[in-house]
C-alpha cells in the first residue's frame, strides 16, 4: 500500500533540484557561473539603482516640508504645501471599495469555477475571467470615463442617494467622476487576480476532506465553509494582500477616473486622489521642488506596496508563479 | 479499564444515539439543504458577476472601435480637429510605430537578462539567488508608474551625484524601452525560473555525468528543454508590457509625428489612448475606442497565441 504522506509538498524555492555551485564543480564551469553572476548581479544594480533614485529625487522634499508631508493636511501646488494625508486616505479608500467587492464575488466565483461548475466549463471560464487580466489599464481607465462615468451620474449615484437618503457617504451631488468610480474600477481591475489566485489555493485543498465531510452529512455549502475554506485560508488571504498591492498603486485607470482632488473626500460621489494618479497627472508641469514632493509621495507608495506585497509572496508562496495574472 | 463505567450506561447505547442525531438531523436538514443550495447558487450568481464586465468591455470596444479602423487610421498621423471639420483627425501611425519600436528595443534587453537571471534563480541555491528572488518578486508588485520617475531621473534628465555622471538624452524612445524592459525583467525571470526549474533533474544529472560543462548543458540541454515555457513566459511579459501607460507617461514625449528613430521623441499605442480619452475633443475622444480595440486585439493574439505555441511545441516533443 502506498504511504501516504503526511507532510505538505515543498514550496518551489525549496524543491532540492538545485546544487551548491561551489560543489559538483567541472573544470570551466566557472565562466558559467561568471555569467549567471553577472546578469543577476546586473539586475540588483538596476534595482539597487532604482531604489536610490527614487529616493535621493525626493530629499529636497522632505528637507522643505519634513515628516509633514506624511500627516499634512493641505496639498497645494501653488503654494508648495506638501500634506499627503488627503492624498494617501484617498488611495486607501478606492482599495477599501475595491476590496469591498472584490472578496465576496472573487472568492464565490473561485469556489464556483472549483466546485460546482462541470470540468469542461470550468477551464472555459475561469481563462475568461484571466482574460480581464491582460487587458491593459488603460483600457480600464477609457471604459471607466467614457462609459461608467455617465452611467454613475445619471444611474448609479442618484440611485443610491435615493435609496439611502442622501445620508453619510452618499450625499454629495453625483459628478460621474468620483471616488466610488475610482473604486469600481478598481474592483474590475483586481477581481481576476483574486479569482485566479483562489482559485489555485481552493484547488489544492485535498478532496479526501471535501468528501469526508460530505459522507459525514455536512451539505455542500457546510463542506465549503467549514473545510475548503479553512483549508484554503492562507492562499485566499495571500490572492486578496497581493490584489490590495495591486489596487493601491494602480495608475492611470484611476487617474482617470478619480478626478484628482487632494483634498479629504466628504462623500463617495466626490472626486479624490490617489498617491500614484497624483504622481501621474501632476509631475509634467511641477517645478523642481514640485518633481521632489512628488518623489515623496513616490516613495510612500513604494513603502507601502512593498510591504504588502511581501507579506502577500510569503502567502501564496506555495503556488506556481502566474505570470498571467500577477 | 474498569466495569464501573461501562455499567452506567443504557443497554444499546448506539442504537440511542443514532434515533437522537437522526432526530436533531431531520429537524435541521431542510434548512441546512435550503441554505446550502441558496449559498452555493450566490456563488454561481458571483461568478457571472465576474464575467460582466469583461463582456461590457469588450462590447464597448468592438461597438465603438472597429468602425475607426480604416486606411487612414493605420497611415496617418495625428492632427488636432479644426472647427470646419471636426472628424479630420487624421490617424495613428505614429503611435503605433513608437509603441513598435518602444517594445521592441525592450525586449531586446530584457528577455536575455530575463531567462540568464531566471537560469541563475533556478541553478543557484545561494543566498543571492534567494534574495534576488524576493527582490524580483516585490518589483514585480511594485506600481510602474515608479518606473516612469526612474527613467526620467536617469534617462530623461541624466544622472550627477556622488561623483557620477550620467548625461540625460531628453524625452526619447529610448527611455520608454528603459522603463518597460525594468519591468519585463523581473515578470521574464520569475516566470522562466518556474520553467527551468520543470526540468527534470535526471537529464541535468546525466549531462553533468558525462562530464558536460554546465554552459553546455545549459544550452544544449535545460533552455531547449524549458523552451516551451521559456517562450510563454517572455510572450505574456511581452504582452503586459505592450499595454503598460504609467511608465512612459512623461518620458517618451508623446510625438505627433512618425519617428523610427528610439532617440527622438516618439509616440505609442496605450500613450495615445490615454491623451485621446482625455482630449476635449469628441472625436478625438472616440478616436480612442480604435487605438484600445487594436490595443487589446494586439496583446490577446499574443496572450492566447503564446500559450497556444507552447501547448502546440508540447505536443510535437512528445
Amino acid at each position: 500500500m502506498p504511504e501516504v504522506s503526511a507532510t505538505p509538498p515543498l514550496a518551489m524555492s525549496e524543491l532540492p533540484l538545485t546544487e551548491n555551485p561551489k560543489r559538483f564543480s567541472v573544470k570551466g564551469d566557472s565562466a558559467h557561473w561568471g555569467v549567471l553572476y553577472g546578469v543577476s548581479g546586473l539586475f540588483a544594480l538596476i534595482c539597487a539603482v532604482f531604489i536610490i533614485s527614487i529616493v535621493a529625487s525626493s530629499i529636497p522634499a522632505w528637507r522643505h516640508s519634513g515628516l509633514s508631508i506624511i500627516y499634512g493636511r493641505v496639498w497645494s501646488q501653488g503654494t508648495d504645501s506638501f500634506g499627503a494625508l488627503p492624498i494617501i486616505s484617498g488611495t486607501l479608500a478606492t482599495t477599501a471599495i475595491a476590496l469591498f467587492f472584490a472578496i465576496p464575488i472573487g472568492v464565490g466565483s473561485a469556489l464556483a469555477i472549483v466546485h460546482v461548475l462541470p470540468g469542461r466549463l470550468r477551464i472555459l471560464l475561469s481563462s475568461l475571467v484571466e482574460l480581464l487580466a491582460a487587458v491593459p489599464s488603460v483600457v480600464y481607465g477609457l471604459w471607466g470615463l467614457l462609459v461608467l462615468a455617465p452611467w454613475f451620474e445619471h444611474t448609479v449615484e442618484p440611485g443610491l442617494a435615493g435609496i439611502t437618503g442622501s445620508r453619510f457617504p452618499f450625499q454629495a451631488p453625483p459628478e460621474g467622476v468620483s471616488l466610488l468610480l475610482a473604486g469600481s474600477v478598481l474592483f474590475v481591475m483586481i477581481l481576476p487576480m483574486i479569482v485566479a489566485l483562489s482559485r489555485d489555493a481552493i484547488a489544492i485543498v485535498p478532496h479526501e476532506q471535501f468528501e469526508g465531510a460530505l459522507s459525514v452529512g455536512a451539505t455542500k455549502w457546510q463542506v465549503l465553509r467549514k473545510v475548503v475554506l479553512p483549508g484554503a485560508r492562507t492562499g485566499i488571504v495571500g490572492a486578496i494582500t497581493l490584489a490590495t498591492a495591486r489596487a493601491l498603486g494602480e495608475t492611470v485607470a484611476v487617474a482617470m477616473v478619480i478626478g484628482l482632488n487632494p483634498l479629504f473626500p466628504p462623500s463617495l460621489f466626490s472626486t479624490a486622489s490617489t498617491l500614484a494618479s497624483t504622481i501621474a497627472l501632476q509631475f509634467q508641469d511641477a517645478t523642481p521642488l514640485q518633481v521632489a514632493a512628488l518623489g515623496a509621495l513616490a516613495v510612500i507608495l513604494m513603502t507601502l506596496t512593498a510591504i504588502v506585497n511581501w507579506f502577500g509572496r510569503r502567502l501564496v508562496r506555495g503556488s506556481a508563479f502566474r505570470a498571467g495574472v500577477i | 479499564m474498569t466495569m464501573g463505567v461501562i455499567e452506567g450506561i443504557p443497554p444499546d447505547p448506539i442504537l440511542e444515539r443514532r434515533e437522537m442525531v437522526q432526530r436533531v438531523a431531520r429537524k435541521t436538514l431542510d434548512r441546512r439543504i435550503l441554505i446550502s443550495r441558496g449559498m452555493v447558487g450566490l456563488c454561481g450568481v458571483a461568478l457571472l458577476l465576474a464575467l460582466v464586465p469583461l463582456f461590457a468591455i469588450l462590447y464597448s470596444l468592438l461597438q465603438k472601435g472597429i468602425r475607426w479602423w480604416n486606411l487612414d487610421f493605420f497611415t496617418k498621423v495625428p492632427q488636432f480637429p479644426s472647427l470646419i471639420d471636426p472628424n479630420a483627425i487624421g490617424g495613428v501611425s505614429n503611435a503605433i510605430i513608437g509603441s513598435l519600436v518602444i517594445d521592441g528595443i525592450a525586449a531586446l534587453f530584457a528577455i536575455p537578462i530575463g531567462i540568464v537571471a531566471g537560469l541563475f534563480l533556478a541553478e543557484s541555491s545561494s543566498k543571492f539567488a534567494s534574495m534576488l528572488r524576493t527582490t524580483a518578486e516585490i518589483m514585480t508588485g511594485l506600481p510602474s508608474i515608479l518606473l516612469g520617475i526612474f527613467a526620467y531621473q536617469m534617462i530623461v534628465i541624466g544622472f550627477d551625484e556622488w561623483g557620477v555622471k550620467l548625461p540625460g538624452i531628453g524625452f526619447s524612445g529610448i527611455a520608454g524601452s528603459f522603463a518597460i524592459g525594468v519591468l519585463m525583467i523581473p515578470v521574464i525571470m520569475k516566470a522562466s525560473e518556474t520553467a527551468l526549474r520543470g526540468v527534470p533533474a535526471p537529464i541535468r544529472e546525466a549531462g553533468l555525468a558525462l562530464g558536460a560543462r554546465r554552459s553546455v548543458i545549459a544550452r544544449k540541454v535545460v533552455i531547449p528543454t524549458a523552451l516551451p515555457g521559456l517562450i510563454t513566459a517572455v510572450l505574456l511579459a511581452f504582452s503586459r508590457a505592450v499595454g503598460e501607460t504609467a511608465p512612459i507617461l512623461w518620458v517618451i514625449g508623446a510625438s505627433n509625428m512618425v519617428e523610427w528613430n528610439p532617440k527622438k521623441e516618439m509616440a505609442s499605442m496605450p500613450l495615445q489612448i490615454f491623451q485621446s480619452a482625455t482630449s476635449p475633443y469628441v472625436a478625438l475622444r472616440e478616436e480612442a475606442w480604435g487605438i484600445a480595440l487594436f490595443l487589446v486585439f494586439v496583446v490577446l493574439v499574443i496572450n492566447l497565441g503564446s500559450r497556444l505555441f507552447a501547448a502546440w511545441l508540447q505536443r510535437e516533443r512528445r
